[in-house]
């Protein structure tokens, strides 16, 4: 797995950093964490592990995302890092 | 049809609350080569899990002859997409190129033949082809015509007027009337000057077609406002509905309102007159006699 990035700091977005690690660590930043803070992580880690990815560091900054965006942005960032896509060739 | 990037999910996620008749979700033009794969991941889950309502939604792919256009094709089938917009078609062979690829996923899914498509034509040789383009096949919802790369194909710059397209627009009504689909107009992306916005629209609507397409929703308003009849287009309208109605009891063909003798076109415009009416919300459902 290599470094890589998908989504924006835009209103309505979540720029996802993805990285090699061990087990998955999420770091988030969000105006808000307070919140749904937990939720998001959730969104993030469930995404990961249905891509079958057990070992990732990533670092989420939020802007006020959707689930379906998140779910969105974080595949984009794993098949930017694995280059495993989930669409056919 | 309002257009909206598809690889902004902030626009994505309020986009029909504005209002549009349909929503086009774009990962052509508006999507930078670096981007394509994020929108496409966008456009699927944003279709998969936002409630649009009754909006019409339409996901323009790139076309099937780049890298990209068959992952959109399997990406939004699978999101269960209503229209497919197939970017500067040209030929009759490309639909039936597309509507294969769609198949194939929907047979994966199991949703065989619930995609519609819509062909953008925006050059002289999709013109040429409009009526073979709308025909080729059972899936084809509409034609629209793409404006700006079909007036740098004519060699042309876009006029306030519209003079370098109205053969193009003629063409793309009348081929869409004969093939029995619907039509739409390209978009007017001067958001500062809403009178010509309007006038275009207003010509669009005299020439035959079904709607417009808008880039923001500050042109909702207008496109409607063109399109709802007039109280006193729909009341003549319901005067000629009931008068044939009436008359069809009787076992009588020929009728008169107000004096007029009603044939058929005029009964075909009452009865679309009725239809606009109600699709704009001024006329109820029941009210229709």
């Amino acid at each position: 797995m290599k470094n890589s990035i998908a989504g924006t700091l835009e209103s309505g977005d979540i720029m996802i950093t993805i990285g090699p690690g061990e087990g998955l660590q999420v770091e988030l930043q969000s105006t808000v964490a307070a919140q749904f803070g937990r939720q998001i992580k959730a969104v993030i880690v469930e995404t990961l592990e249905g891509l079958g990815i057990q070992d990732a560091t990533v670092q989420a900054v939020d802007k006020g995302a959707l689930d379906c965006t998140i779910r969105a942005r974080v595949t984009a960032a794993a098949v930017r890092a694995t280059g495993k896509d989930v669409w056919k060739d | 049809m309002m257009f909206v990037p598809g690889n902004n999910p902030g626009m994505m996620a309020d986009a029909h609350i504005y209002g549009p008749d349909s929503i086009m979700l774009d990962l052509e033009d508006s999507v930078t080569m670096a981007e394509k794969d994020a929108a496409r991941l966008l456009v699927h889950n944003a279709l998969k899990s936002i409630d649009y309502g009754d909006t019409e939604m339409v996901v323009r792919i790139n076309p099937l002859s780049t890298p990209y256009g068959k992952k959109d094709v399997e990406a939004v089938v699978k999101a269960g997409v209503d229209v497919i917009r197939m970017p500067k078609t040209e030929t009759a062979d490309e639909v039936r190129e597309l509507e294969a690829e769609i198949l194939k996923v929907e047979q994966e899914i199991g949703r065989e033949g619930e995609t519609l498509i819509m062909a953008a034509i925006e050059s002289a040789l999709g013109v040429v082809n409009a009526y073979a383009i709308a025909t080729a096949s059972r899936r084809m919802m509409g034609i629209a015509l793409g404006a700006e790369d079909y007036s740098a194909n004519l060699k042309t710059n876009r006029t306030p007027g519209g003079a370098e397209l109205l053969l193009a627009r003629e063409q793309i009504v009348v081929a869409a009337r004969a093939a029995g689909i619907a039509c739409f107009d390209t978009v007017y992306s001067n958001l500062d000057d809403m009178e010509t916005f309007r006038k275009e629209v207003e010509l669009i609507k005299t020439l035959g077609f079904d709607g417009k397409s808008i880039i923001n929703p500050r042109q909702i308003e207008v496109v409607n406002s063109v399109f709802t009849p007039t109280e006193k287009e729909i009341t003549k309208a319901r005067a000629v509905v009931a008068a044939i109605k009436e008359a069809q009891a009787k076992g009588s063909g020929v009728i008169a309102v107000n004096g007029k003798m009603v044939d058929r076109p005029v009964v075909i415009r009452a009865e679309r007159t009725i239809a606009l009416a109600v699709a704009s919300g001024v006329l109820k459902e029941e009210e229709v006699l």
